[in-house]
């Protein structure tokens, strides 16, 4: 029997630039719900993701109803981010006094920024926002944690880990163990299920 | 995931995206043959396709483009084989005249063309609407409102395209087809059909005497649409108040009614069956209403002609909808809260807003899209723009479809005057060049990339040649398709189905052609942008060809050269070059360390092209084992 979930449909938002894995993220852990016997819907955004736009998926479980692929504002439990300025543009629209947010607060500059005719807010401006329109606000180094495991590569792992930590999601960390021994192999396997532990405690220290 | 559309696991429930459904529907529908051209967001069905083709037994194959496509799907039909066509909007407007003409002779063996459609352009250059082709053509059309339906949809379409002998469309849009679900298996055939032997006088002709039986086939469809399991109702019996939707409408309705304490009280009709209209299901549901809210993707299709069907019926009914613009917006994809705020307005009610604001809220800047880090059309469009300034009365540029579609914005230096659909650039500077003859005092140039080449450039570089225009013709050739995802095409050696073939020569054929023909490297800037602005001021018709492969695709083979900026050589802001690596070569590689102002590159995004290393001014920046 499937645990019981904290909101029906449970939403959460995963967000970053292209090319940083969080559609392999949302595949394991839509892969897990499903075979936990949830119904699931998941909606992604990436038209233009290898060309530096931003990349957004929207993840949906329920126990009870087939879901559309795409959630409403203020309607997010979780909002996973792989970048800082990314995470408050989706808080902004999908944050609520309801949602969690656990954002890696590694910047990756917008052209406008590097042109200069824009200027990148700083990572305390960001957190301080995130804080106002959420709560429960968890900056994970994912990127760096990613790194130290052996690739930055791993950083959508070193989220999931985070993700998981937050116990929201019915998702055990064994279930999350069992995806990535489905997935990888090997040195690949060592490697994001040490992502996978550090973006785990990275969370459990601020709880 | 691939496995999931080839398991024999009936009754099994499995995490798959559209695409993957609509593939595995067409596996459970027992396909002989499948044809496409690469267009998102449908690129997935057929690259699925070919890779499991083999297994499955099965034929499929990149088409050249999606004529071929479909005429190669109506050859196969002709032995009785069901095939399935699949383009995106844009590909089932190129078909146009093969659907009518393949509409008009009808079908053997089933024959389905799925055609998806990307509201909002997520990316297209536009929202067209498919679903009016199927008026124009009088075949059926189909749209399925669910992940599940998607996968399910495909076998009923191929029963009732053999049922009534015609083509049928199955109309899908980003939403699903990037959408992912829980979506239960169903049988896979044992084995494929066998052909049909065809016989002297079997036929299968696009002729007139046809029309009248075209249009009864037609009415049957109308018909059978009542029966359609998949057009759904739910709510009281004889609402006043209804909604009609379709596709990606049906699910966000449900939950605008649940989340608004909706539900139960207003009815709510799903139609599967979008052309012909099911009249007398309709009719039913009509008669009692007194006001109609429909929603659906983009045009409204399913509002006019339900207009149209309450004028036939004499009905006085108050219809919203997107037509009037006022309830949904005219433009745009649906979205949950487009459409809570539609049935909030219709149904006279408040939208509440959980979300919080921030009283002085920082300013967010946009990301932009661009070239990827080391992608060869940066360096072309930045040589191309070089180019043309050293005329006093800089040439005009016609562009085409492709990656390079995106040089129009400043990853390409702002780099076209003009744009129309897939292969047009060489025919629309072909107009232009001809004027040169007539007082007309620019130099015209143009450009298509190796697949756009092969799929829609050659009959337009025939007639360049002919007519011996006054242009250049540019082929970026990066020995890719890259924008939808580096399916193969006539000149990578390599099928849908793994196989590897002799590639097709560009150059050799537009040598055969006639055409004088250069070959060049977009990465050697310098040298290329004098060549450029030679062939610019040469008379006639010209090809040149820049030749670099996609760097995306180099960099999943190739080990990347390490590029790295020396701090003690970048004069960071003071250096007079205007932050040339940032601001204007714009690639996602070149960053910059703002604590220390200087350049800076990103490592994980940098492919070690090394071209911003022979372009800095101060040569600050290193490649790996030195320039190349």
């Amino acid at each position: 029997m499937s645990k019981r979930l904290s909101h029906d449909p449970l939403n959460i938002v995963v967000c970053g630039i292209g090319g940083q894995g969080n559609i392999l993220a949302s595949e394991l852990l839509g892969s897990s719900m499903v075979e936990g016997g949830y119904i699931v819907a998941i909606g992604e955004t990436y038209g233009a993701s290898q060309r530096g736009g931003s990349v957004m998926s929207h993840i949906r479980i329920s126990q009870q109803t087939e879901l559309g692929v795409l959630i409403s504002q203020g309607e997010a439990h979780v909002i996973i981010g792989f970048e800082p300025l990314e995470s408050l543009r989706m808080a902004r629209e999908y944050g609520s006094g309801q949602t969690k947010v656990i954002y890696d607060p590694r910047p990756v500059y917008p052209l406008s920024v590097l042109i200069g005719e824009d200027s990148y807010p700083t990572i305390e401006q960001i957190d301080a926002e995130l804080r106002q329109l959420c709560d429960g606000v968890f900056p994970v180094a994912a990127a760096d944690i990613a790194a130290q495991a052996g690739s930055s590569k791993a950083a959508n792992i070193a989220l999931m880990g985070a993700l998981t930590a937050l116990d929201i999601v019915p998702m055990q960390r064994k279930d999350f163990e069992t995806a990535l021994r489905q997935r990888f192999k090997g040195e690949l396997l060592e490697l994001n299920q040490k992502a996978y532990e550090m973006g785990y405690n990275a969370v459990v220290k601020q709880l | 995931m691939e496995w999931m559309t080839k398991i024999d696991a009936p009754g099994k429930t499995y995490l798959m995206q559209g695409n993957e459904a609509v593939v595995r529907g067409a596996v459970e529908a027992g396909i002989h043959f499948a044809a496409s051209y690469p267009g998102s967001p449908s690129s997935q069905i057929l690259g699925i396709l070919g890779n499991i083709a083999k297994e499955r037994g099965f034929y499929a194959e990149w088409s050249a483009n999606e004529t071929v496509a479909l005429e190669a799907c109506l050859g196969a039909s002709f032995a009785n084989a069901r095939s399935i066509c699949i383009v995106k909007q844009n590909g089932l407007l190129v078909v146009g005249d093969a659907l009518h003409c393949g509409a008009l002779s009808g079908v053997k063996g089933g024959l389905v063309v799925v055609t998806s459609d990307d509201p909002s352009s997520h990316s297209s250059t536009n929202e067209f609407d498919s679903r009016h082709m199927a008026i124009s053509a009088s075949v059926p059309l189909l749209e399925p409102s669910s992940l599940q339906e998607s996968k399910d949809i495909i076998p009923y379409a191929f029963e009732l395209s053999e049922q009534l002998g015609q083509i049928v469309i199955v109309r899908i849009t980003t939403r699903i087809c990037h959408g992912r679900g829980g979506v239960k298996l169903g049988e896979l055939p044992k084995a494929q059909r066998p052909f049909r032997h065809i016989g002297e006088w079997e036929r299968m002709v696009c002729i007139n005497w046809r029309h009248e039986y075209m249009l009864e086939q037609l009415d049957r469809a109308r018909a059978l649409a009542e029966d359609n399991p998949f057009n759904h109702y739910s709510g009281p019996a004889g609402a006043e108040t209804l909604i009609i939707t379709g596709g990606t409408g049906r699910l966000y309705t449900q939950e605008a009614l649940t989340s608004l304490d909706l539900t139960g009280k207003v009815g709510v009709l799903t139609l599967a069956s979008l052309w012909p209209l099911p009249e007398r299901l309709l009719a039913e549901h009509l008669r009692p209403c007194k006001r109609l809210l429909v929603i659906e993707e983009v045009d409204p299709f399913i509002e006019r002609n339900i207009a149209a069907l309450c004028g036939k019926l004499r009905l006085d009914i108050e219809i919203a909808g997107r037509e009037a613009g006022i309830v949904l917006p005219r433009v745009r994809e649906l979205t949950p809260d487009v459409v809570k705020r539609a049935v909030a307005a219709f149904c006279h009610t408040t939208l509440p807003d959980a979300r919080r604001h921030v009283e002085q809220a920082i300013e967010l800047p946009e990301r932009e899209l661009t070239f990827c880090a080391g992608c060869p059309h940066r360096a072309t469009f930045f040589l191309l723009k070089r180019a043309l300034k050293m005329d006093e009365l800089p040439g005009v540029v016609i562009g085409d479809i492709g990656c390079y579609t995106m040089a129009g914005q400043r990853a390409g230096q702002y780099g076209y005057h003009f744009i129309n659909c897939m292969g047009s650039g060489v025919n629309s500077a072909e107009g232009l060049g001809q004027l040169t003859a007539y007082g007309f005092k620019q130099t015209v140039l143009t450009m298509a990339g190796d697949s756009t080449f092969f799929h829609s450039s050659l009959p337009g570089l025939v007639n360049a040649q002919y007519h011996n225009a006054n242009m250049l013709f540019i082929i970026l050739d990066n020995s890719a398709t890259a924008m939808t995802g580096f399916q193969p095409h006539p000149g990578t050696g390599l099928t849908a189905m793994g196989d590897q073939v002799p590639p097709l020569s560009i150059q050799k054929i537009v040598e055969a052609i006639g055409c004088s023909v250069t070959v060049a490297d977009p990465f050697e800037v310098e040298e290329t942008t004098e060549l450029v602005n030679k062939l610019l001021h040469q008379t006639g018709m010209k090809v040149l060809i820049l030749r670099q492969p996609c760097a995306t695709l180099a960099a999943k083979s190739a080990v990347r050269k390490k590029v790295w900026v020396d701090p003690d050589i970048c004069r960071g802001e003071d250096c007079g070059c205007g932050k040339f690596c940032s601001r204007v070569w714009n690639c996602p590689g070149n960053s910059w360390d703002f604590e220390h102002n200087k350049a800076k590159i990103d490592e994980v995004v940098c492919v070690g092209c090394g071209v911003c290393a022979k372009l800095c001014p101060a040569g600050a920046i290193k490649v790996e084992g030195g320039e190349q």
